[in-house]
C-alpha cells in the first residue's frame, strides 16, 4: 500500500509517520508539499504532527487554506482513508472534514508524555485489527489537545459511535475524555496522539502499529472499491 | 554597554593606521567583547585537549564534529554537537531569552549541514522558596523552561535531558545553558568560509530589525540597578522561521551551489562576514542597502550590530545563485544577494555605494586582546574548610544509625534532587523518534537512524562541588559525565563545555576559572573525551554577587543501537551489588553533599575524593557488564548517595532489603556522595564480580530486590524502612507543588 505524508511548512512528525509506515511497517510512502493540489497515487493520507504555517494563529487555521486540502477534501469524500494525526487532527477540524474544536490544553501548557487510550470503537477502517476496550500506551504531545464540542455535535458523535478513542487518563481536559473521533462516512479519522510514534520496538510502545495496520487491513478489501471511486486514478491504471 | 577600553582603541588605531568612524567603532566593540572575543579565557582554553581520531572539527567552527563510523548506506556519518549560554537574556525576558537561546544552537549546528536530533539543557536559578526572590525564581523559571518548549517543540527538535538545580546565588543569575547535537554524512559537512574571489555573498532567512543590538556586549558585563532598561537588547524568537530556514538550508546544501554557509548570532552580520572571511582569508564587501529590513531608517551601525534571528549568510558559487534562490523561494523566505567575496581580506562595509566601515577580517576576527588576567590568588570561596561543630558532635544515634526515612524524603523532595517532569513534560522529547531513552535517565540516549549507532549525551554541572574547589569539581564532573554514559553502556567520545564564572577582572573570580580549565585539562585528558568547542560566560554577577563557578559540560559516548538499561529494578529477588564498593568519605568532604544542602542546611569543606584510574576501571567494568547483558538495572550514585540512589532504583514498584556494613557513620554511610559507584540488580552476581575483578575494582553483594518496600540496615542497624510508593510521592510531587501556589 502507498501512504501519502502531507507535508505544510512547519510539518515536523512528517518523516516520523513515513518511517513509521515504511520501515516499521513495510509499505511505501510519499511526501506531498502543501501547495500541490494533486495526491498522486496514493491509497491513503496521513497528514502529520507538527506545527503546520508555525501555527501563530488557531493550530490548522492557516493550513485549510492549502491547496493540498482542497485535493485531501475530494479524496475523503470518495472513500479514502485519511487520518490527522495531532496537527493533522487540527486541521481536519478546522478544515470542517471533522465537527468540534480543539482548544489549549486545561493546564495551558504543552505535554509530551504516554497515554493510555481505549479503543471506543473497532467499527472503523482504523481500529478494525483492534478488540472494543482493548487499551493502547501511545504518546500525546500537544499544547492545544483539548478536545471541545457542542452538546448536539457530542451528542451525535456518541450515537454514531464516532468517537475512536477515549484518555483513560486525560492528559489535557478533552471533554468527555475523548482522544480521537471519525466522520459520518468512518474514513476520515482524527487523534491527538502519535501512533507513529508507538511503532518502533525501541520507542515506548508498539501499540501504535494497529492503528496503521488497521488501515491496510480495510484497504486490502475494499481496494477494489476505492478505485473504481476514483476515476482520475482508474484512468491512470486503464 | 562594556565600550573599547582606550589600549583597546589604541589597537584599533593601530590596526586601521587611523581613528575608527562610529560605525567601525560598534563592529570593533562587539567582536572584542568577552561574549565573541573570549579576550579573558583563551590562554587557559588553549590548554584544553581537542583532538583524537575520532574529532573531524575541532574548536573554531560553529561546532565541533565527531566521526561516528559507517552507516548502513556504507558512508561515513557525523555527528556535530556544541552547548551556548543564554544566561543574561534569560534573566531579563525568560521566556524569549531561553527561546533565542534554543534557536541560536540549533543554526551552530545546522550551519555546518547537520540535522538537529537532540537538545538538552541546563538550568540554574535562585532557590524557589526564598521569601524576598522565591517568587520571581519561579516566574524565570515559569518563563525559561515555556520559552525552551515554544521554541524547540516548534522547531521539531526533541529536548531530550538536562539538569536543574537551585542555590541563592543564582538568584540574579539564572544560567540557561542549551546543548544541540546534529547528524550528517562525512560529505555533507560545511564550513563558514568565504572562499573565491568574486563569489556572491547571500543573506537569507528573516529580515533584519533593531532587537538585540549590543546583546553580545550586554553578556559582556555585570547587572546593575538599570539592567531591566536592556530589555530590548533581547531578541525575540520566531521558531517557525527557524524550520524553515533549516529546511531550505540543507536543500540548498544539497545543490551544489553554496561554498560556505554561517549563522548570524551574536553580532548578527558583523560577526558572520568578518569571521567567514577571515577562516579563508579572503575579504568580503556588502552593501548594507540590499539587506532585507523590516524597519525604516536604521543606520549602517544598527543593521551591522542588529542579532535578530534567524538568519544565515551564505557565499554561493558565482553563477548559480539561481539554485540557490529558487530552493528559498520554495521555502518563502528572503534570498538575496548583498556583496562579493574579494581578495583583500578586508571587511568593506557600504551603504547605497558609499563605504561606511573597512576593516581587515583577520585582525577584527582573530586578534581580538588577550588579557593574561590576574589570578595569582586563592579562588574565592564563601564557605569555611572545617566541618562545623555541630556536625562532628552530632548525637551518638546519628552516627551509629537510627531511622532516616524522613532525611531521605527530604532529599528526595528537595529541588536539586526531585523529578523535574514539571520541566521536561512541557518539552517533545520524542519528536523523530530516536528517543531510547528520554529525560530521566543517566544519560539520554537517541538512536542514528541511518546507522546502527546511538549516541548518549549526559549534560551536567556541579556549582557546589566547584565553589569548594573548582580544580576538583572540574575533575569529578568530567568522571560523573563519564559515568552516566558508561553506566547505559556507552564509551564517552568527546565534550563540549560552557563555562559559567563571575568577573574574570576580580582575581579571586579569574582563579576559579584557570582552577575549573586546569582541572578540565587533566580529567578530559584522562579520559579521552577531548573538548571540539563550547562557550564562555563571564560577568555572571550582579550587585557585585558573583554566581558560584558552574562548568556545564556536554560529554556525547556512543553504543550500538539496542534497548538501553534503565535505573528501575525489573523484577523480585534479584541481586543488589555496587560497583565500585561502598567508598569512603571524611568529614569534610561530606560538607558539599546534598545532605549537607537540604537537611543540614550549611556547605563547608571539599568535594568528594576522587581516584581517576580507579574511576576508569569502574566505568570499562559497567559498558561491558551492560553490554553483554548481566545487568537488569544500572544506576550511578551521585547527588544523595547510596539511599537516594537505592530509592530512584525502586521507584517502578520493586524495592530491595539492603545490609551494608562499613566503618563509616551511618548517615555518611548512606548520603555521602563519593564518586565511582554503580548500583545493579542482576540476576548472575558471579558473572559481575568476575568482570569486576578482571578490572581490579570492588563489586560488592548488598542486598536482594523484593515487591514494595525499601529498606537499608546499617552495621546491622534499620535506617531505612518505608514503602517506595511514598519515596516515589515525594519524589514526584515535589517541583509541582512548589510551584502550584502560584496557579491557585
Amino acid at each position: 500500500m502507498r501512504f501519502g505524508v502531507v507535508v505544510f511548512p512547519g510539518s515536523n512528525c512528517d518523516h516520523d509517520a513515513c518511517y513509521a509506515v515504511t520501515k516499521n511497517l513495510g509499505h511505501s510512502a510519499e511526501f506531498i508539499w502543501h501547495d500541490s493540489s494533486l495526491l498522486g497515487e496514493v491509497d491513503a493520507v496521513i497528514l502529520p504532527g507538527g506545527f503546520s504555517y508555525g501555527d501563530y494563529l488557531r493550530c490548522g487555521a492557516i493550513a485549510k487554506f492549502s491547496p493540498v486540502m482542497q485535493a485531501v477534501r475530494d479524496f475523503a469524500s470518495r472513500g479514502g482513508l485519511v487520518i490527522g494525526i495531532c496537527n493533522g487532527f487540527q486541521v481536519l477540524v478546522e478544515s470542517g472534514l471533522l465537527p468540534g474544536a480543539l482548544l489549549r490544553n486545561r493546564e495551558l501548557k504543552f505535554v509530551c508524555r504516554p497515554v493510555k487510550i481505549r479503543v471506543e470503537t473497532v467499527n472503523t477502517p482504523f481500529t478494525c485489527a483492534a478488540t472494543a476496550g482493548q487499551t493502547l500506551t501511545v504518546p500525546v504531545a500537544h499544547g492545544e489537545g483539548c478536545y471541545f464540542a457542542d452538546d448536539a455535535t457530542l451528542t451525535a458523535l456518541k450515537r454514531d459511535d464516532r468517537v475512536v478513542f477515549r484518555y483513560v487518563d486525560n492528559p489535557n481536559g478533552s471533554l468527555d475524555d475523548i482522544a480521537g473521533i471519525c466522520n459520518e462516512g468512518r474514513n476520515v479519522m482524527g487523534l491527538m496522539p502519535h501512533p507513529e510514534r508507538a511503532a518502533d520496538a525501541l520507542m515506548t510502545s508498539t501499540d501504535g502499529r494497529m492503528v496503521f495496520e488497521s488501515m491496510l487491513q480495510s484497504l486490502s478489501k475494499q481496494a477494489p472499491k476505492l478505485q473504481s471511486a476514483s476515476s482520475g486514478r482508474a484512468n491512470v491504471h486503464a | 554597554m562594556s565600550d573599547l577600553t582606550a589600549s583597546e582603541l589604541d589597537k584599533v588605531r593601530a590596526i586601521l593606521k587611523r581613528e575608527p568612524n562610529e560605525t567601525e567603532n560598534g563592529i570593533f566593540t562587539v567582536m572584542w567583547s568577552e561574549h565573541c572575543s573570549y579576550k579573558s579565557s583563551r590562554i587557559h582554553l588553549k590548554k584544553l585537549p581537542t583532538q583524537s581520531s575520532r574529532v573531524l572539527v575541532g574548536p573554531g567552527e560553529n561546532a565541533g564534529i565527531i566521526d561516528i563510523g559507517e552507516g548502513v548506506d556504507g558512508k561515513r556519518w557525523a555527528i556535530a554537537f556544541k552547548i551556548e549560554s543564554h544566561n543574561h537574556p534569560s534573566f531579563i525576558e525568560p521566556f524569549q531569552g531561553a527561546a533565542t537561546g534554543v534557536g541560536g544552537i540549533l543554526r551552530d549546528i545546522f550551519t555546518m549541514g547537520a540535522r538537529p536530533i537532540a537538545v538538552m539543557d541546563a538550568l540554574r536559578f535562585g532557590s524557589l522558596d526564598d521569601p524576598s526572590t522565591g517568587e520571581r525564581n519561579k516566574r524565570i523559571l515559569e518563563g525559561v523552561v515555556s520559552g525552551i518548549s515554544h521554541y524547540g517543540n516548534c522547531f521539531g527538535v526533541p529536548t531530550v535531558g538536562g539538569e536543574c538545580v537551585f542555590e541563592p546565588c543564582y538568584d540574579g543569575n539564572p544560567l540557561v545553558n542549551v546543548f544541540a547535537l546534529g547528524v550528517f554524512r562525512h560529505d555533507e559537512i560545511f564550513f563558514g568560509r568565504a572562499t573565491g574571489i568574486g563569489n556572491p555573498v547571500i543573506y537569507v532567512g528573516a529580515k533584519t530589525g533593531r532587537d538585540g543590538i549590543h546583546g553580545a556586549s550586554m553578556a559582556s558585563s555585570e547587572f546593575t540597578e538599570d539592567s531591566m532598561q536592556k530589555r530590548p537588547n533581547v531578541q525575540v524568537g520566531d521558531p517557525f522561521m527557524e524550520k524553515l530556514l533549516l529546511e531550505a538550508c540543507l536543500e540548498a546544501m544539497r545543490t551544489g551551489a553554496i561554498v560556505g554557509i554561517q549563522d548570524m548570532g551574536a553580532a548578527g552580520l558583523t560577526c558572520s562576514t568578518c569571521e567567514m572571511g577571515s577562516r579563508a582569508a579572503t575579504g568580503v564587501e556588502i552593501d548594507l542597502a540590499l539587506v532585507p529590513q523590516r524597519e525604516t531608517g536604521m543606520t549602517p551601525t544598527e543593521i551591522m550590530l542588529s542579532e535578530s534571528q534567524e538568519r544565515m549568510l551564505i557565499v554561493a558559487e558565482k553563477g548559480r545563485e539561481d539554485e540557490v534562490f529558487a530552493v528559498f523561494k520554495k521555502w518563502g523566505l528572503d534570498a538575496v544577494t548583498i556583496g562579493r567575496v574579494t581578495d583583500d581580506g578586508k571587511l568593506r562595509v557600504k551603504n547605497h555605494g558609499t563605504v561606511v566601515a573597512e576593516i581587515p577580517n583577520r585582525e577584527l576576527a582573530d586578534e581580538a586582546p588577550l588579557y593574561d588576567r590576574p589570578h595569582g590568588v586563592a579562588p574565592y570561596r564563601p564557605a569555611p574548610v572545617e566541618a562545623p561543630a555541630s556536625f562532628v558532635n552530632r548525637p551518638a544515634s546519628v552516627k551509629e544509625g537510627r531511622k532516616f526515612d524522613a532525611e531521605l524524603e527530604t532529599l528526595l523532595g528537595s529541588g536539586d534532587l526531585c523529578s523535574k517532569k514539571w520541566i521536561w513534560q512541557q518539552y517533545d522529547y520524542m519528536v523523530r523518534t530516536n528517543t531510547v531513552s528520554g529525560p530521566g535517565g543517566d544519560a539520554a540516549i537517541v538512536r542514528i537512524k541511518e546507522t546502527d549507532t546511538s549516541i548518549a549525551m549526559s549534560l551536567d554541572g556541579n556549582g557546589r562541588y566547584c565553589v569548594l574547589s573548582p580544580r576538583e569539581g572540574a575533575r569529578l564532573l568530567v568522571a560523573e559525565c563519564c559515568r552516566n554514559l558508561s553506566t547505559v553502556g556507552a564509551t564517552p567520545v568527546a565534550a563540549t563545555n560552557n563555562l559559567n564564572f563571575g568577573n574574570p577582572e576580580r582575581p579571586e573570580i579569574m582563579a576559579q576559572l584557570v582552577e575549573t580549565i586546569e582541572g578540565l585539562v587533566e580529567a578530559c585528558k584522562f579520559f579521552e573525551t577531548p573538548i571540539t568547542g563550547g562557550n564562555v560566560s563571564l560577568y555572571n554577577e550582579t550587585l557585585g554577587e558573583a554566581i558560584w563557578p558552574t562548568p556545564v559540560l556536554g560529554i556525547v559516548g556512543l553504543m550500538k543501537t539496542a534497548a538501553p538499561v534503565t535505573i528501575p529494578f525489573k523484577n523480585e529477588a534479584r541481586t543488589v551489588m555496587i560497583l565500585g564498593g561502598l567508598g569512603t568519605c571524611d568529614d569534610t568532604r561530606f560538607g558539599g553533599t546534598q545532605y549537607a544542602k537540604s537537611v543540614l542546611r550549611t556547605l563547608w569543606g571539599l568535594p568528594p575524593a576522587l581516584d581517576m584510574d580507579y574511576e576508569k576501571r569502574v566505568q570499562a567494568a559497567i559498558r561491558k557488564i551492560v553490554n553483554e547483558g548481566h545487568v537488569e538495572s544500572a544506576h550511578d550514585v551521585s547527588g544523595g548517595g547510596l539511599a537516594v540512589t537505592l530509592a530512584e532504583c525502586s521507584f517502578d514498584g520493586i524495592g530491595a532489603a539492603i545490609e551494608i556494613a562499613s566503618g563509616l557513620a551511618a548517615d555518611v554511610a548512606l548520603f555521602h556522595e563519593g564518586p565511582s559507584r554503580i548500583v545493579v540488580s542482576t540476576a548472575v552476581p558471579e558473572i559481575v564480580e568476575r568482570i569486576a575483578r578482571e578490572n581490579n575494582i570492588e563489586a560488592v553483594r548488598i542486598g536482594v530486590t523484593m515487591k514494595e518496600r525499601l529498606r537499608i540496615d546499617h552495621n546491622a542497624v534499620t535506617c531505612i524502612d518505608s514503602p517506595v510508593d511514598r519515596f516515589r510521592g515525594v519524589f514526584e510531587n515535589a517541583l509541582e507543588g512548589q510551584l502550584a501556589p502560584q496557579h491557585a
